[in-house]
C-alpha cells in the first residue's frame, strides 16, 4: 500500500466559470516526486484538463512557479512528501492575472524587462577584433548573483506592494538593472536611474524583504533594491550640490 | 514592439484578477512584521517628540520641567511610552538586521560579512546608550 | 488582417534568438517575427551547462578543433561546414561576451577555457555551469534592443505555408486564446530544438517534441542522419537531470560497483589522477555510453530501483573546486539525489541528450525547400557527424543561427510578395485544429499511454545498441501507434490555454519524428558513432560514409537515400582515445581508401 497524497487545485475555466474552484486528486507520493509530478499524473491519469506550465523540471527554466500552501514556489523544486499526510493546495502565482487553472498573465512584467534596459549600453563598442573585455573575476562577483535570475516571478508574487500597486516596477526588473549597472563593462547607469528613481520604480519598495526569501537562486533582489536606493539619493544629492555633473 | 493580442480581442478569455483584501497584512507572520515595523515608526517620531519636549521643558526651568513629569504620569502617556519603547527596540533590531542588504563594503577582495556589518550596528547602539546612560544617571 | 512579416523564426532559443539579432543588426529595414510556444528565456538553451568550444588558447588551433570534432563525429561531419564552424566559433563567442554574457575569467581578467570530452587542448569557454542559461538570458535581453524584432510569445507553429513551391508562412495557435492565425512571410526558419522527449529517459526538457522536424518533414524537406541520438553519459537515475561533463572536465572518475574506473577496458587510455585530455573520462560521449552497457552486459552496473547506474567519484575535487567549478552540479545532487558530491558517489547513467540528426540543411542553413531554413539542434548541417562532442552545440546556435539569419534575409529581400493561395491552407488548418482535435469527442485512448508505448517503443530499437529485427518491430510498433493516436481521447474542449490540445499536437509531431529515427537506423547497416548495430558491428566506408535523407512520400511511406560526406582535408581515419596522440597531418590516411560518392 503505497503512500498518497491529497492535492487541491485551483481551477479556472473562463467558459465555464467566473472565480475559481477547487479540486481534489489523490496521487501517489514516492519520496523523490515533487509537486510537478503529481500534477503530471493528474493530466496523465486523472483529468486531461488541468493546465499549467512546466518544461525543464530542473529549477533553471522558470515555468513551473505556483502557490503551494500559501507561498510562491517552483514546482518542480518542492518535494510532496515535505507535505505529508496532506493535502496540498497548490494556486497559480499570486498577483498575477489568471489566464486558466494554474496559468498566470506574464506580459507585465516582460514589458517592465524591456523598460530597465537590461543590455550592455555602451558609448563606443570595442571591435571584435580588439578581443574581449577584461574583466576580473572580482569584479565579476559585483554582479554576478544578480545575473542569476530565472525570471521565475515568485518575488512579484511574494511581494506585498506589487499586489497592491501593479505598477510597482517590481523586485526582478531590478535586480536585472543592477546586474547591468554593476557589471563593468556596462556605462549605462545614468540612463536606468532616470527609469527606475521614477515614483513607481525602486522609491516604490518599502523594503517588506519577502523576495528575497522566497527567491529560489538567491539572487537578493531586495539586496539590489536598497543598494540602489543608496545610490539614487548619492546621486540626487551629487546633482543638486554639482549640477552639471562632475 | 507590438503584440498583435493587444489589437485583437474577440477571442481574449476573461482573466481572473484577484482582488487583494484590506487584511492582507495578517496573512502571513512576515508581512505582519512587516506592518508592524512601518507601524514603529510612527512611534519612533513619537519618540523623538517627546524627548524635545523634555529638552524643552528643561530649558524652560525646574517648574516646567515638573509640569510635564505630572502630564506624564498620566496612564495614557504612560502606556504610549511604553509601547513607544518597545516598539523602538523592534524597529532598532529589525533595522540592524536589514542594514547589510542595503550596505555593501568592499575589504579588498571580498565584502565585509553581514554579520559584522549588524554586529557593528548594536555595538555602537549598546557603546551610545552607555554614554547617554551615564551622563543622565551617573553625572 | 493576416500578420505579415519579412522573415519568421520559429523557436526562440539561442538559434532563433542570434538568428533574430543577425538580421535586426544586418538588414534592419526587414521586419522579424519570433513565433516561440513558450516565452523564449524557458528555452531549452537555458539548461545547458558545461560551456562552449572556440579555439583561442596560444597553444590551440582551428585545424585541431577540426579534426577532434570530425573525428568526434567518426567521419560523419561535413568537413566544409566544420571549417567554417571552427573558425567563426571563437568570433561569436566573442560577440556574446560583448554583448554581457558572463564567461568565466582567469584572474588576469581574459577569457578562462577548461577541458572537454574528446577535444585534445582546452577550449571550452564557460559561465561557471550554468553556461546555456547566460548565454540564452544574454541573448534574449540584448535581443530586446532591436524593435524590427517583434515577438509572438506562447504561439505554437502547427503548420508551414507551402504554395508554389515556396515557404510562405506558418500557421500558429496562441496557446492563450485559442485562435489560429497564419503568419506569413517571405523566408521561416526552424529553430525549434530537438526531440529527446521521444525517448523515456532524457536530460530534455517537456518541450522538446521534434516540432521542427516534424513541420518540415511534412512540408516535404527531407531529415538526415536520424538514427543519430547522443546519449550523454551522466545523467541522474530518476528524473534523467543532466550532469555536466565539466564534472568530468574537472576530474570526475566513473566508476562501476566495484570502485573500478571501467573506462580503462575500452581503448580509452589508462586512469591517471588527474584528467587527461581525450582519454578516459574526457572521451567522446558514445564511447562512454557504450562502455556503460558493456558493463551493464558483464553485471558490474549497480542496480537500482531506477535501473542500472554507475558512480560519478567527485569528492577527490574538494569543495572548493566544486564550488567554484561546477556548483549548478552541487545543488542538483543535493536537490534531487540528496547527495553531496563533495563526500557522496553520485549515481549516474546515459541519458538521451542531443540529436545529431535533423532538418537536412546546408552550410548557410538553407533547406532545399524554397524560403525554409533551420538552425541549431533542429539542423543538420552537419557538423556533429554520427556522435556530437560536448560544447560545440553551444557555438553551433549561434553560428548557424547567424547564418541562417543573414541567408534567410537575404532571400526574403529579394523574393517576391505572398501568393493568395495560402488562405486555403490556413482554413483547412484551423479546421483540423478545431474539429479534429479540439472538437474531437469519444476518443478511447490516452494521450499519456500512446506517449509511453512511443517512448518504450524507441528505448527498445533505437538505444545504445539495435539490431535490425528490434528496428523493423518498432516500425510497425509505430505505425500501429499512429493508428491509435486517432482515437485519443481530448477531454479538454476549452480554447483558452489548452495545454491537452497542445500535447496531442506535439504527440502527433513526435510520431513522425520516431518514425525517421527509426526507418533510418534500419537502414543503416553499419556501426558508426552513435548509431551502434549488433548485427552490422563494423565501420563501413565503402557503403555508408554519408548522410541518410529521409522524406516522407505521397504515399504515407518513406524514401530514404544517400548523400556523400564532403570531405576536403581530413580523409577517415581510425578513432584514436587515451594517451596515443592522432596525427593532425592532412596526408595521412591510415591506410583507408578515400570514398568518391558511395550510393546506396
Amino acid at each position: 500500500m503505497s503512500k498518497r497524497i491529497k492535492l487541491q487545485v485551483a481551477r479556472y475555466r473562463p467558459e465555464q466559470e467566473s472565480e475559481s474552484v477547487f479540486e481534489e486528486y489523490e496521487v501517489p507520493c514516492p519520496s523523490d516526486w515533487v509537486v510537478l509530478d503529481g500534477l503530471n499524473h493528474v493530466k496523465d491519469q486523472l483529468d486531461g484538463t488541468l493546465s499549467y506550465r512546466w518544461s525543464c523540471r530542473m529549477g533553471i527554466c522558470g515555468s513551473c512557479g505556483m502557490t503551494v500552501n500559501g507561498e510562491p514556489k517552483l514546482t518542480c523544486a518542492t518535494f510532496l512528501d515535505d507535505y505529508a499526510p496532506g493535502p496540498v493546495r497548490v494556486e497559480p502565482l499570486r498577483n498575477f492575472p489568471v489566464i486558466r487553472d494554474l496559468v498566470v498573465d506574464l506580459g507585465d512584467f516582460m514589458q517592465k524587462l524591456v523598460r530597465v534596459k537590461p543590455w550592455i549600453v555602451r558609448s563606443v563598442e570595442k571591435p571584435l577584433a580588439a578581443g574581449e573585455y577584461l574583466q576580473t573575476p572580482e569584479e565579476m562577483d559585483e554582479y554576478k548573483q544578480f545575473s542569476m535570475c530565472i525570471n521565475c516571478m515568485l518575488c512579484y508574487a511574494a511581494c506585498p506592494i506589487y499586489g497592491l500597486d501593479p505598477k510597482f516596477i517590481g523586485p526582478a526588473a531590478i535586480a536585472l538593472a543592477q546586474r547591468y549597472n554593476l557589471d563593468s563593462r556596462d556605462e549605462g547607469a545614468a540612463e536606468r536611474l532616470e527609469i527606475l528613481s521614477e515614483h513607481e520604480g525602486i522609491w516604490g519598495c518599502t523594503f517588506v524583504g519577502e523576495c528575497t526569501k522566497v527567491c529560489p537562486k538567491n539572487v537578493n533582489p531586495a539586496g539590489a533594491i536598497q543598494r540602489y536606493k543608496l545610490n539614487a539619493a548619492l546621486e540626487s544629492v551629487k546633482s543638486f550640490f554639482l549640477p552639471r555633473g562632475a | 514592439m507590438a503584440h498583435i493580442a493587444e489589437h485583437y480581442t474577440e477571442y481574449h478569455p476573461r482573466w481572473l484578477r484577484p482582488h487583494i483584501s484590506t487584511y492582507w497584512w495578517l496573512r502571513k507572520r512576515s508581512y505582519f512584521a512587516f506592518i508592524l515595523r512601518e507601524i514603529s515608526s510612527l512611534f519612533v517620531a513619537w519618540s523623538v517628540v517627546y524627548v524635545l519636549l523634555i529638552v524643552y521643558a528643561v530649558g524652560r526651568g525646574p517648574t516646567v520641567y515638573q509640569e510635564l513629569l505630572e502630564w506624564s504620569r498620566q496612564p495614557w502617556v504612560i502606556v504610549v511610552n511604553v509601547i513607544s519603547l518597545l516598539l523602538v527596540g523592534f524597529h532598532a533590531v529589525t533595522w540592524f538586521n536589514l542594514a547589510p542588504q542595503a550596505l555593501v563594503v568592499r575589504l579588498g577582495h571580498t565584502h565585509v560579512p553581514g554579520a559584522v556589518i549588524s554586529a557593528s550596528n548594536y555595538a555602537a547602539w549598546v557603546v551610545v546608550s552607555a554614554i547617554v546612560a551615564w551622563i543622565i544617571v551617573g553625572g | 488582417m493576416t500578420p505579415s512579416h519579412d522573415v519568421v523564426l520559429v523557436g526562440g532559443g539561442g538559434a532563433g534568438l542570434r538568428a533574430a539579432i543577425a538580421i535586426a543588426e544586418t538588414n534592419p529595414r526587414l521586419n522579424v517575427a519570433v513565433v516561440s510556444k513558450v516565452y523564449p528565456m524557458r528555452s531549452h538553451t537555458v539548461s545547458a551547462e558545461g560551456g562552449a568550444a572556440g579555439a583561442i588558447a596560444a597553444d590551440d588551433s582551428l585545424d585541431e578543433h577540426a579534426y577532434d570534432t570530425i573525428s568526434g563525429g567518426d567521419w560523419l561531419c561535413d568537413q566544409d561546414a566544420v571549417e567554417a564552424f571552427v573558425k567563426e566559433a571563437p568570433q561569436e563567442l566573442l560577440r556574446l561576451e560583448h554583448w554581457g554574457c558572463p564567461w568565466s575569467r582567469q584572474p588576469d581578467g581574459h577569457i578562462a577555457v577548461r577541458p572537454f570530452g574528446g577535444m585534445k587542448k582546452m577550449r571550452t569557454w564557460f559561465a561557471a555551469d550554468k553556461t546555456g542559461f547566460h548565454m540564452l538570458h544574454t541573448l534574449f535581453q540584448t535581443s530586446l534592443k532591436y524593435t524590427s524584432v517583434v515577438r509572438y510569445d506562447e504561439w505554437f507553429v502547427t503548420r508551414l505555408l507551402v504554395d508554389d513551391g515556396r515557404v510562405q508562412g506558418v500557421v500558429a495557435l496562441e496557446l492563450m486564446s485559442g485562435r489560429i492565425e497564419a503568419i506569413t512571410a517571405r523566408a521561416v526558419i526552424l529553430c525549434t530544438g530537438g526531440c529527446g522527449r521521444v525517448f523515456p529517459f532524457t536530460t530534455n526538457a517537456s518541450i522538446k517534441t521534434g516540432d521542427g522536424m516534424a513541420l518540415a518533414y511534412r512540408a516535404g524537406a527531407p531529415l538526415k542522419d536520424m538514427e543519430f541520438v547522443q546519449y550523454h553519459p551522466t545523467g541522474l537515475p530518476f528524473t534523467g537531470i543532466l550532469i555536466t561533463e565539466a564534472a568530468r572536465a574537472e576530474g570526475g572518475y566513473l566508476l562501476n560497483k566495484d570502485g573500478y574506473r571501467y573506462l580503462q577496458d575500452y581503448q580509452l587510455g589508462t586512469p591517471q589522477p588527474k584528467p587527461v585530455l581525450r582519454s578516459m573520462e574526457l572521451g567522446p560521449r558514445d564511447r562512454l555510453s557504450q562502455a556503460f552497457m558493456k558493463e551493464l552486459e558483464k553485471g558490474r552496473t549497480i542496480e537500482t530501483p531506477y535501473g542500472p547506474v554507475v558512480n560519478l567519484d567527485l569528492r577527490h575535487l574538494g569543495h572548493k573546486v566544486i564550488d567554484a567549478k561546477i556548483p549548478f552540479v552541487r545543488e542538483l545532487c543535493q536537490k534531487y539525489q540528496n547527495l553531496d558530491p563533495v563526500k557522496d558517489l553520485i549515481p549516474v547513467r546515459p541519458v538521451v541528450h542531443y540529436m545529431m540528426g535533423g532538418v537536412h540543411t546546408d552550410i548557410n542553413g538553407a533547406t532545399p525547400l524554397a524560403g525554409l531554413y533551420a538552425a541549431g539542434e533542429v539542423a543538420c548541417v552537419s557538423i556533429n557527424g554520427a556522435n556530437r562532442l560536448g560544447s560545440n552545440s553551444l557555438p553551433e546556435l549561434l553560428v548557424f543561427g547567424a547564418r541562417a539569419g543573414q541567408a534567410a534575409a537575404e532571400h526574403a529581400s529579394h523574393e517576391a510578395p505572398i501568393s493568395a493561395h495560402v488562405s486555403a491552407q490556413v482554413q483547412d488548418e484551423r479546421q483540423r485544429l478545431e474539429r479534429d482535435v479540439l472538437g474531437k469527442t469519444g476518443g478511447r485512448e490516452r494521450l499519456a499511454d500512446i506517449r509511453d508505448q512511443m517512448q518504450k517503443a524507441l528505448e527498445e530499437s533505437a538505444g545504445i545498441y539495435r539490431d535490425g529485427a528490434k528496428l523493423s518491430w518498432a516500425v510497425e510498433r509505430l505505425r500501429e501507434l499512429q493508428e491509435r493516436v486517432t482515437d485519443v481521447s481530448i477531454e479538454d474542449h476549452s480554447r483558452t490555454f489548452n495545454t491537452e490540445r497542445v500535447a496531442a499536437i506535439e504527440l502527433a509531431c513526435m510520431l513522425d519524428v520516431a518514425e525517421a529515427i527509426v526507418q533510418s537506423a534500419l537502414r543503416r547497416e553499419e556501426s558508426r558513432g552513435a548509431h551502434q548495430r549488433t548485427d552490422f558491428p563494423a565501420r563501413d566506408d565503402r557503403r555508408f560514409l554519408a548522410h541518410s535523407l529521409i522524406s516522407r512520400t505521397s504515399d504515407q511511406s518513406v524514401h530514404v537515400e544517400y548523400l556523400p560526406v564532403r570531405i576536403t582535408r581530413w580523409p577517415p581515419g581510425e578513432r584514436v582515445y587515451g594517451e596515443v596522440v592522432p596525427h593532425v597531418e592532412t596526408d595521412k590516411a591510415a591506410g583507408r581508401q578515400i570514398p568518391t560518392g558511395a550510393r546506396v
